[in-house]
């Protein structure tokens, strides 16, 4: 008859338990949270009973998400996905709650479980319906997604009719059709200007992607070649791994595969609080990031006027150590979010958090949600963290994510170092910058977009006992890779006229930060093309620890009308190498004087008109410091000389060092001198400095007189208006007067957001999924 | 588990350990039995009496006064910074690089913040002149209490030592 079934009246009954799968997550939150145990299980029956069979089931899982990983990238054209590995695929229960995952870009154990949780909270059984062979596709950055350019593929598991796990995928592409070119592109303050975003849509039946959503995904974005062989590797990898678990079950029966997607979760919890208690120390730790969002400039050119304004991005982060090994990580007086694309939905923050840890708390293959079970989070609503407006743009969250979550990184470090634990302190991280992004036709005549994945390799953090790395990792994906410059030049219409370690990049200190790098890049061979900046250049985001200073901040330099062609034809010389020392600037010596050079610390930039011979100077950040710079092995300076990862000038006035040069340019540094300079430098520094009570006063008085750049009065402002607890303390430690306060209506520039606000939750038909403490 | 000597330990402290050994470190489960042996290394190299009950830096530790047994924060080189549980900060020496001039004395041009925006404020120790740490804020932020650890937690129920006698 012509009447719907019972199934298609919205109860699918995809558990074979008579409960909806929204039903069935309550009673896994309700019995966690009575019992303090995930899904109330206080006895891992499986792992205890058999201890070899769970551990044989979790290699058989572990080894089959990374071999999925590694054999699907090469489907992948693109070479962020081919060449950087910004890809990871993520086997999670029933409830989207994340059982294992692969190697890579593991910020994505969350984001696609909150894809999936969305989809239970909403009602996706019913409709459009779950079913064998299904497909869903989301980059939506309201519900989870770090950034629109992260598109994920989740394909539910099935066994005998019923639902019993997901598998998700989710790669990095080069352009989200977003209003300009580039993955994470600068333009756009909103999220209508972010690009195509997909919200947990059906796109594949029967294993085979619908018809509509390719044709009209390839035309939404500029790369449709990169996305379509994107689309294949995510596809390719979900199938894999979805095989492997029918054969698990096959092999080891589907009880014991049950089991051990919900104990696994449970021992993950334990596995952190352990770690915590075996390498940190309790207490209270107490530290601050902060990241320039420079828009005034005449350089950036958004759409709209109330987003034309200089701000700063403010992330204090109060991290308690319990002495049960819990943690409680507070944001409380995080500033507010803004009309530009650097906003981080909860889930970015929460998920995000791991792929750091796994490079220092947790530095193990069982990375999944029982880590987030066993943190408290607090990320207040309103925040840049934890937006409450829909309009929100978070096309490049990262750019203060990533610094952000440095203050965590150096409470950690701090715990070590109180512990002795010295080998595993971090100064902290670079700010991976900068991003090379732009579009145009490429060599090949095509309409394209680029995103330089080298900043995948920046400095990283000194240690206690050793310097940071030079241009080698980035927070954010374990395994970055710089690639190699014959890949970048067949994927970018860019020619390579230096690739180069960056002097004084690194933080200085007993141990340095590690250097980043620079490339400056020659347009050749393109057409109607632009390029632009991304990356902090006003501020740092990573400060230096226990003495050390933080790294150097970034600038650009790009030079336009350069008469490089007529200096290749004539043999002329050629700006080449590194931008050694710009305070004496060389590349302007080789190009014609009349080229337009833009050399300062605008490091945030809209697209920009380049002609083939134009160049960009692409400079990946450093590494922060560890310890006081005179401290420094005067052998490690005379070798950084002679490397030339820092200029002379430096290495006598921030360290000390009393050196001779011989006549084929070979620096030695003279122990005894500078021993000798270094007691008069600690005269020096006493001789300036202020007991810092005495200076408290001085800026006191500026703080009553309102006495700041406006984007810092406007940082706090935004602070203020969301935390009556900062606006207290701030208060109290200045012992600022009662009626003392600071509006953003006083400042004189746009205050569009601060009043009126309007949340995704109150959207009709919309139930938003909430994982922190707001 | 893997467990170190002394000596390793104390060479750990200098920086001179070998790499084989610290790679060790850094891929086994941790030594717990490491914090006893770190306030040993750190206690033999300073020159004064008093207990080291947590290293808070390169140079500055938490420490039980030899004649008060008070805990206070201290530098090596003797200088007291007051009671534990305030911040050592409120009672050094600093200098504020808030201008270009300042900024460029350390970092090449361009490659320092611009200090409309953020400023490196230097805590020194008031006698001996090293540096204990290096603040990047903002202006107007108020000086950072980064660190209030629970020692007597940390002591009794995660490292199974006895916690040293304290006068308030
Ligand atoms: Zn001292």
């Amino acid at each position: 008859m012509n009447m719907m079934t019972n199934k298609e009246l919205g109860f699918a009954d995809l558990l074979k338990n008579g409960q909806t799968l929204k039903q069935f997550r309550d009673g896994i939150i309700e019995r966690t949270k009575a019992t303090g145990y995930y899904n109330g299980q206080e006895k891992l029956e499986f792992r205890d009973s058999d201890p070899i069979g769970y551990e044989k089931l979790f290699s058989k899982l572990r080894g089959g998400l990374v071999h999925a990983r590694e054999t699907a990238k090469k489907i992948a054209a693109s070479p962020i996905v081919e060449q950087e590995g910004e890809l990871c695929f993520t086997l999670y229960n029933a409830v989207g709650d994340c059982v294992l995952t692969s190697t890579g870009i593991i910020i994505h154990v969350g984001t696609m479980g909150a894809a999936i949780k969305y989809m239970i909270e909403n009602n996706w059984e019913a409709n459009p319906g779950i079913n064998p062979g299904d497909m869903f596709t989301n980059n939506d950055c309201s519900i989870g997604n770090v950034h629109p350019c992260d598109i994920a593929t989740i394909v539910p598991i099935f066994w005998e009719g019923r639902l019993i796990g997901w598998v998700g995928g989710v790669t990095h592409v080069i352009d989200t059709g977003a209003v300009t070119p580039g993955s994470m592109s600068t333009g756009q303050v909103q999220r209508f200007g972010d690009g195509y975003m997909i919200t947990c849509r059906k796109t594949g039946v029967n294993d085979t992607p619908l018809r509509d959503w390719l044709h009209e995904s390839q035309r939404s974005v500029r790369t449709p070649k990169y996305w379509i062989l994107d689309e294949k590797t995510r596809i390719a990898g979900c199938h894999m791994i979805r095989e492997l678990v029918e054969e698990v079950i096959r092999a080891d029966g589907i009880e014991a595969y049950e089991k051990f997607a919900y104990e696994v979760i449970e021992e993950g919890r334990r596995g952190l609080m352990n770690r915590i208690k075996a390498m940190t120390l309790p207490g209270k730790y107490r530290k601050v990031s902060f990241v320039d969002v420079p828009y005034k400039h005449e350089d950036v050119q958004v759409s709209s006027a109330f987003a034309k304004l200089d701000s700063i991005m403010h992330s204090p982060c109060e991290m308690t150590i319990k002495p049960d090994g819990k943690w409680r990580l507070d944001f409380e007086g995080a500033s507010r979010w803004g009309w530009h694309t650097f906003n981080a939905h909860q889930v970015a923050f929460t998920s995000g958090i791991w792929v750091m840890m796994c490079q220092t708390l947790v530095p193990t293959q069982r990375i999944n949600d029982g880590a987030y079970y066993a943190t408290e989070f607090r990320l207040p609503k309103g925040t840049w963290c934890n937006p409450d407006d829909r309009r929100t743009g978070h096309a490049y969250a990262w750019h203060f994510l990533v610094s952000g979550w440095a203050a965590l990184w150096r409470g950690l470090s701090q715990s070590y170092f109180s512990r002795g634990y010295l080998e595993e302190v971090n100064a902290g991280n670079a700010n991976t910058s900068n991003w090379l992004q732009g579009g145009g036709i490429n060599q090949d005549g095509e309409i394209h977009a680029v995103n330089s994945f080298e900043a995948s390799s920046c400095g990283t953090g000194a240690c206690a006992v050793k310097d940071g790395l030079n241009h080698a990792a980035a927070i954010w994906n374990p395994e970055g890779d710089m690639g190699d410059i014959e890949i970048w030049e067949m994927a970018e219409p860019l020619l390579y006229l230096g690739r180069n370690v960056k002097a004084n990049s690194g933080g200085y200190g007993k141990y340095r930060g590690g250097c980043g790098f620079e490339t400056l890049r020659m347009v050749w061979n393109a057409q109607d093309w632009t390029m632009f900046f991304m990356g902090n250049g006003f501020m740092n985001s990573d400060w230096g620890m226990m003495g050390g200073y933080p790294s150097a901040t970034g600038y650009r330099f790009e030079a336009h009308k350069t008469g490089l062609e007529q200096r290749i034809a004539i043999g002329d010389s050629l700006p080449l190498g590194g931008d050694l020392d710009p305070t004496r600037p060389d590349y302007e010596r080789h190009i014609d004087a009349t080229a337009v050079v833009k050399r300062d610390k605008q490091c945030m930039t809209t697209e920009d008109c380049y002609d083939n011979h134009d160049l960009y100077l692409n400079y990946l950040r450093g590494g922060p410091g560890f310890g006081d710079p005179i401290d420094r092995e005067p052998k490690a300076i005379e070798n950084d000389l002679n490397q030339k990862f820092l200029l002379p000038e430096y290495a006598q006035k921030v360290y000390g060092a009393v050196f001779t040069q011989d006549a084929k340019g070979v620096f030695a540094v003279d122990v005894a001198k500078t021993a000798a300079r270094r007691a008069e430098m600690r005269k020096e520094r006493l001789a300036r400095a202020l007991p810092t009570r005495e200076w408290m006063k001085e800026e006191r008085e500026r703080i009553i007189n309102k006495h700041a750049a406006v984007q810092v009065q406007h940082m706090f402002a935004t602070s203020f208006a969301l935390s009556e607890k900062f606006t207290k303390e701030f208060k109290a430690f200045w012992s600022l007067p009662a009626d003392w306060q600071l509006l953003e209506t006083e400042l004189n520039v746009p205050t569009y957001g601060s009043k009126h606000r309007m949340d995704l939750s109150l959207l009709p038909d919309v139930t938003t999924v909430v994982q922190v403490e707001e | 588990m893997s467990t170190y000597t002394n000596e390793q330990v104390a060479h750990l402290v200098e920086g001179s350990l070998d790499w084989e050994t610290t790679f060790r470190m850094l891929s086994m489960p941790k030594d717990n039995s490491r914090f006893e042996q770190y306030l040993k290394a750190l206690q033999a190299k300073v020159s004064f009496k008093d207990k080291i009950v947590l290293p808070l830096g390169p140079h500055l530790y938490i420490v039980q006064s030899a004649k008060t047994k008070r805990w206070v924060t201290q530098c090596d080189c003797g200088h007291v910074f007051g009671d534990y549980r305030e911040n050592w900060k409120l009672h050094a020496a600093i200098y504020v690089r808030d201008t270009e001039e300042a900024m460029t004395e350390v970092y090449p041009k361009l490659m320092a913040p611009d200090t409309q925006w953020q400023v490196y404020r230097e805590y020194y120790c008031p006698s001996c002149g090293t540096m204990h740490d290096v603040e990047a804020p903002t202006p107007w932020y108020p000086v950072i209490h980064d660190f209030e650890p629970d020692i007597e937690a940390f002591y009794k129920d995660w490292v199974g030592l006895p916690v040293p006698e304290r006068a308030d």
